[in-house]
């Protein structure tokens, strides 16, 4: 785990670049991670589903996965892929500062 | 205590079990144990991954449910309609409304291929094919005969799945089986998963890794299936990747049973249960229990893991209605064989905190871990007696109990 600043805030990360504590977030923070990962504006599509995981993460203590994401946060599947290109769960949980989700076992 | 009722859903690896331990720990004037289940047909689902290959007949894995229950037990062969938690009673499909004392959810998950783009339409059962039920294995058991060359995808679409090694061991006994029928060299063999290795657990997956090169299986990772064209014969990913395929064996999409989605309050977006991983007690209500594939719990799908939790669960059911704490504690330990052909295979112990690691089980001087023997293809084998008479009896298996054994392993477990 290192200390790093993003947007100016210095953070803690994991090797993959995860916030470690979620309580060190913010939306600034969040829209930098977004830009170094390929995605360059920060839509209210994807707003919804980082509140949502961020909101779930807090609440259960887990995030959630790719098909409960398609279920239950109003966004499909499809368009999960579409606002975050390769992995939607473990990016949506970067940009949202919680976590790297643990894969299901 | 005055008389219980216990209702048991689904008679299973996990109803089964407890049914028969919770009628071996009480009189029959202390409690009524009844078990639900919507068929007669128990099977003993580690036997499935063999019938593909003709290694195992599809009569000689299943047996009456009721035939495996202790006197005492009542069985009743019924669909649950919907559980009614707050009233603690239930709906059954011939109208009966069954109220309880204790209910323990064991109805294990449903496999869900239509909830895939095209898996179900044209091309299901010709060229894409599942082994995670008795009828598909029995088909592709077929296909497999007449294979004779070309792309083989093997696909889990994604977690959580029942027996998450049962893919792999899939792949291996493929390779081993069309190198026997001796078409292998006319064969692409492809693994395609969305986890980011072979398995979930850093160091088995390096394992497992190695042994897909070694059989020259190609290792395709995070890839999310998303449609299946079954005529064309495409697997496409969320993010457009393409695998052409001339046989798909997939294993697709798990959910809970029906009714815990009907039910209010009793599961979870996918239909799982959620469970106290440590107690076994839902947070739905005091007096709802759950074990086996049924729960959220992050650990395996698989019947060591609902073995260890039934011995666990026994014991806070008695104290629930004993009205004590409830204090025994299941710590997550699974433990599995990985057939990887050849007559051999593989053994992995791990648990909540602990990954699966090199040594030996359960002592030093036991099976190798993490390492391809015979002894390992025999204990594989071995195993199904053990579980009609042993293990589904409820008995003690001696060496193998509930938590994690630590004496052979090569690395000193932490726990967190």
């Amino acid at each position: 785990m290192t200390m790093t600043p993003i947007a100016d805030a210095p953070v803690d990360v994991d090797a993959e670049g995860f916030l470690t504590d979620p309580e060190q977030w913010n939306e600034r923070i969040a829209q930098s991670i977004a830009a170094g990962n390929g995605v360059p504006e920060l839509t209210d599509r994807h707003w919804l589903v980082v509140t949502f995981m961020r909101e779930r993460y807090l609440a259960t203590g887990t995030a959630p996965s790719i098909r409960s994401l398609g279920k239950e946060s109003g966004v499909p599947i499809k368009e999960l892929y579409q606002l975050f290109p390769k992995g939607p769960a473990k990016l949506a949980a970067k940009i949202g500062g919680i976590p790297k989700p643990k894969g299901c076992i | 205590m005055s008389r219980k009722q216990i209702v048991i859903l689904g008679a299973g690896t996990g109803g089964t079990m407890t049914a028969n331990r919770l009628r071996r720990r009480f009189d029959p004037d202390e409690a009524e144990i009844h078990v639900i289940d919507r068929d007669d047909r128990h099977v003993y689902q580690p036997g499935l991954l063999f019938v593909p290959f003709g290694l195992a007949q599809v009569e000689e894995i299943v047996r009456p449910r009721r035939r495996q229950l202790r006197n005492g037990v009542v069985f009743h062969q019924n669909e649950v309609e919907e559980v009614w938690i707050e009233r603690d009673e239930m709906l059954l499909d011939d109208g009966t409304v069954l109220p309880y004392d204790v209910l323990v959810v064991a109805t294990g998950v449903r496999l869900q291929p239509e909830e895939t783009e095209g898996m179900t339409g044209a091309g299901w059962n010709e060229r894409v094919f599942t082994f995670y039920d008795p009828e598909g294995a029995e088909a592709l058991r077929g296909a497999l005969e007449r294979f004779d060359g070309g792309r083989l995808v093997v696909n889990l679409v994604d977690m959580p799945i029942k027996c998450p090694v049962a893919p792999l061991e899939f792949a291996f006994l493929a390779d081993w089986h069309l190198r026997e029928r001796g078409v292998r060299h006319r064969t692409e063999l492809v693994y395609a998963t969305p986890l980011d290795g072979a398995f979930t657990k850093p160091i088995a997956s390096e394992h497992l890794a190695g042994l897909l090169t070694e059989k020259e299986i190609e290792l395709v990772t995070e890839f999310n299936a998303g449609e299946v064209d079954g005529i064309g014969g495409t697997l496409t990913s969320y993010d457009g990747r393409e695998l052409d395929f001339d046989l798909l064996v997939t294993i697709p999409l798990h959910g809970g049973a029906p009714y815990v989605e009907r039910s209010p309050g009793l599961g979870d977006a996918l239909g799982f249960v959620p469970t106290d991983k440590r107690t076994l007690q839902t947070p739905a209500k005091p007096n709802v229990f759950a074990l086996g594939d049924a729960t959220d719990l992050p650990t395996s799908k698989a019947g060591s893991v609902t073995h260890f939790e039934a011995e666990v669960l026994t014991e806070n059911i008695a104290r629930y209605l004993a009205d004590r704490e409830l204090d025994a504690d299941y710590d997550g330990h699974a433990n599995c064989f990985i057939e990887t052909g050849f007559h051999k295979a593989l053994l992995i112990d791990f648990n909540y905190e602990t990954e699966p690691l090199p040594g030996h089980f359960p002592t030093v001087f036991g099976l190798p871990l993490l390492r391809e023997s015979r002894l390992n293809h025999l204990g594989k084998l071995a195993f199904q007696w053990v579980y009609w008479h042993a293990l589904l009896p409820g008995r003690e298996i001696p060496g193998i109990g509930p938590a994690m054994p630590t004496a052979g392993k090569k690395r000193t477990p932490v726990h967190t």
